[in-house]
């Protein structure tokens, strides 16, 4: 390391003096090859593409902002806004969810283990198979979500046919899945509780609601930081349930923002790449504010740590 | 019908020799195809074994891609690595491509007699800008396939006007029963009952001046074509929640007696044959006659062969073509134990089955108006997923008319600029 330790070469050359610097360079250098690749070029490529009228055969012709404008105008588009605000927000309650599971399995009884991965069963099963099975489930003939009402003496519901229905009935299915995400999330982090604390704050006479709130909870921090991110990431990207359960429909009342862009531009019926391109640049801007706010949490934490 | 096909084979292939003459063709004949389900693909492999053997020098290259992901996928391979031949299909569809110069002109082929003769009541749908880019290999007619045991039953007769469609739909209806089952999750199928109100409303002329965005939308025409269309939805014509069914989802309620009815393509005879319905229990109508004023029209999607414009053996790509359209190939892939459906040369023979025989009867005489594609080839893209999105809500909301036909209008405007 040191230059002493050829005492013969008088210049040890410039790779030998900088390898603190080149060697974590090297590391990083494939990483970042294909994280600028296929990450942040598509990125501007998607921001390029957005201002021109292209079929993606022909010559694309540049229209500047028209596409945004006709976006603004576009009533699917303020559809699948709103769908996505639906989803951004309904979607949280798997954070809740998967922590009280969490809690509840937390204990030492013969078996826990198979009720553990029980309660984690549904993320492990594909959403296309999740999709199907809520589909059959709400099926408005002989879905078992119809007979369940029929048997309680209530009226049959098409909840999928449903314009104003349909999206709620696709979250419940997405969150199936979810709670159980962020379940397996929390029974990690309760491991990670320290017991010594949940001793002193019991001596202190602790409990219930307060000892949840004051003392668990503050620990399990991480926990519900990674729950909250991948719960959000997954609301924006709701699509395979979408394109299974419904399709869009019934008449686009459950399109979000990623199946609206996938539509318009490499549908069956699509192929506005321009078009679809300013949609996907307007959910990008919408992820933007939440990886910033992630971003920057996670950098205030770590300078805490110092 | 096995020896009777294999004689008329014979004398087909006797006229064959008189026709193009069997050039000897050498190199690598690429073909890509779409026909991946179980029979068409059969068809598909049986039609380059023949052809191969007709042309033993040449090699030919059969690929068969998922019909659904071929849809998109033939947008990269005709510009990046374009096969010899290509599947797709007729009318507007093919429209992206001849635009962006991607098919190849293939009117020489049309000139040649023995296309320009048999194939005629194909042309149009094959034309664009008035040159012809591909040859069709099969179409099917659309109608109304019903249950002629409870039409028996409730003592009704196949109606031939639209008093008698309603009159005999009402009857249905007092039965306890859908007169139509339709599923619209994926929105074509209501395309296919907007085709016939409007055809059958306003005629062909109209139909295709409104698919081609000559017409606005909210015109007093269209909207008596929905009222039709509303007069069989406040009946309740139609099943209940069809907007959370796909076609084939649609099936079981004509099975089970609850529907008595279904406007469908010839395609939707195989499932209902396999459901257990008999030949007794089923049958076909052409649909109904509306407006006395104007002849009747079909729709008919015609599927297709066409030569990229950058294909390598544009020669054998050629004469596959011819192959494919000659009266004896075409009464060996749409016959019933292939494609099941009719045959586009006028000299091929059809198959002994019922409603292949009366679809052929309709199309060759009694569609004077013209034949149509299907809503979603005859009309752009665009404007097909918008619309049948509309047709679909109408469908549900009878009473968002108004605002479904503006959605439709300023979409026409944009679209058709």
């Amino acid at each position: 390391m040191s230059d002493t330790a050829l005492p013969g070469a008088a210049d040890p050359g410039w790779i030998r003096r900088n390898r603190q610097t080149l060697a974590p360079l090297l590391f990083l250098a494939p990483g970042m090859l294909f994280f600028l690749v296929y990450v942040i070029l598509p990125i501007f490529q998607s921001f390029n593409i957005s201002l021109y009228e292209w079929d993606g055969l022909g010559q694309p012709a540049f229209i500047g902002l028209d596409n945004y404008r006709e976006l603004a105008s576009d009533r699917a588009f303020e559809v699948s806004l709103w769908n996505n605000l639906k989803w951004l927000l309904l979607y949280l309650a798997a954070i809740p969810g998967g922590l009280f599971i969490a809690l509840f399995l937390n204990q030492t009884v013969a078996g826990i283990r198979i009720y553990k991965s029980l309660f984690f069963f549904p993320f492990v099963i594909s959403q296309v198979v999740v999709g199907l099975v809520f589909t059959w489930f709400y099926d408005p003939t002989f879905g078992l979500l119809n007979a369940l009402l029929e048997g309680i003496g209530l009226a049959p519901v098409n909840v999928l046919g449903d314009p104003q229905l349909a999206t709620y009935g696709i979250i419940v299915a997405g969150l199936w899945p979810q709670i159980a995400y962020c379940m397996i999330l929390y029974l990690t982090g309760l491991n990670a509780v320290d017991p010594e604390q949940v001793e002193a704050a019991r001596l202190d006479g602790a409990k219930g609601w307060r000892m949840l709130w004051f003392v668990i909870l503050p620990q399990l921090r991480p926990a519900t930081f990674i729950a909250f991110v991948v719960t959000i990431i997954g609301a924006l990207r709701s699509f395979d349930l979408i394109s299974i359960m419904t399709n869009g429909g019934p008449f686009g009342s459950t399109r979000v923002l990623s199946f609206y862009m996938f539509e318009k531009s490499l549908s069956e019926y699509g192929f506005r790449m321009g078009y679809g391109a300013a949609i996907a640049v307007v959910l990008f801007l919408i992820m933007l504010c939440f990886i910033a706010y992630f971003l920057w949490s996670m950098w205030r934490d770590e300078r805490g740590l110092r | 019908m096995h020896s009777k096909m294999k004689a008329s084979v014979a004398a087909l292939a006797l006229s064959a020799m008189a026709g193009p003459s069997l050039a000897d063709l050498s190199g690598d004949l690429v073909i890509f195809s779409d026909m991946s389900n179980p029979a068409p693909r059969a068809v598909m492999e049986g039609m380059v074994e023949r052809f191969g053997d007709m042309h033993p020098d040449l090699n030919i290259e059969l690929t068969i891609i998922d019909r659904e992901a071929y849809k998109t996928q033939i947008r990269n391979f005709l510009t990046a690595n374009p096969p010899d031949v290509a599947n797709w299909y007729a009318a507007n569809r093919m429209r992206p491509y001849v635009d962006a110069g991607l098919f190849e002109d293939v009117s020489d082929l049309w000139a040649e007699p023995e296309i320009a003769e048999n194939l005629a009541s194909t042309k149009g749908a094959m034309t664009i800008d008035g040159a012809q880019w591909g040859v069709p290999y099969t179409y099917y007619q659309w109608g109304v396939y019903y249950r002629a045991d409870i039409f028996d039953e409730l003592g009704l007769s196949e109606p031939t006007t639209w008093d008698e469609e309603l009159a005999n739909c009402q009857a249905i209806v007092d039965s306890g029963r859908a007169c139509y089952t339709i599923g619209t999750k994926f929105l074509w199928t209501a395309g296919g009952w907007f085709d016939y109100l409007n055809l059958r409303t306003n005629g062909y002329d109209f139909h295709m001046a409104l698919t081609n965005g000559e017409v606005e939308w909210t015109d007093p025409r269209v909207r008596e074509t929905f009222a039709n269309w509303r007069t069989l939805i406040d009946m309740g014509a139609f099943i209940d929640n069809h907007q959370s069914y796909s076609w084939q989802e649609a099936l079981p309620f004509m099975v089970n007696g609850e529907a008595a009815a279904y406007l469908m393509g010839n395609f939707a005879v195989a499932p209902l044959r396999e459901a257990g319905l008999g030949d007794d229990q089923l049958d076909f109508y052409q649909f109904v006659q509306i407006n006395p004023e104007v002849e009747l029209a079909e729709d008919a999607p015609t599927d297709t062969f066409h030569i990229p414009a950058n294909a390598a053996n544009k020669e054998a790509a050629r004469e596959f073509l011819r192959f494919v359209v000659s009266a004896e190939n075409q009464t060996i892939i749409n016959g019933g134990d292939a494609l099941g459906q009719l045959p586009v040369n006028a000299s091929a023979s059809i198959d002994d089955d019922k409603f292949l025989a009366q679809g052929f009867e309709m199309l060759s005489s009694n569609s004077p108006g013209g034949i149509a594609q299907f809503f979603d080839r005859d009309a752009p893209a665009e404007m097909a997923s918008v619309a049948m999105e509309g047709f679909q809500e109408f469908m549900v909301f009878p009473d968002n008319l108004d605002d479904v036909l503006n959605r439709l209008e300023s979409a026409r405007q944009r679209i058709y600029e």
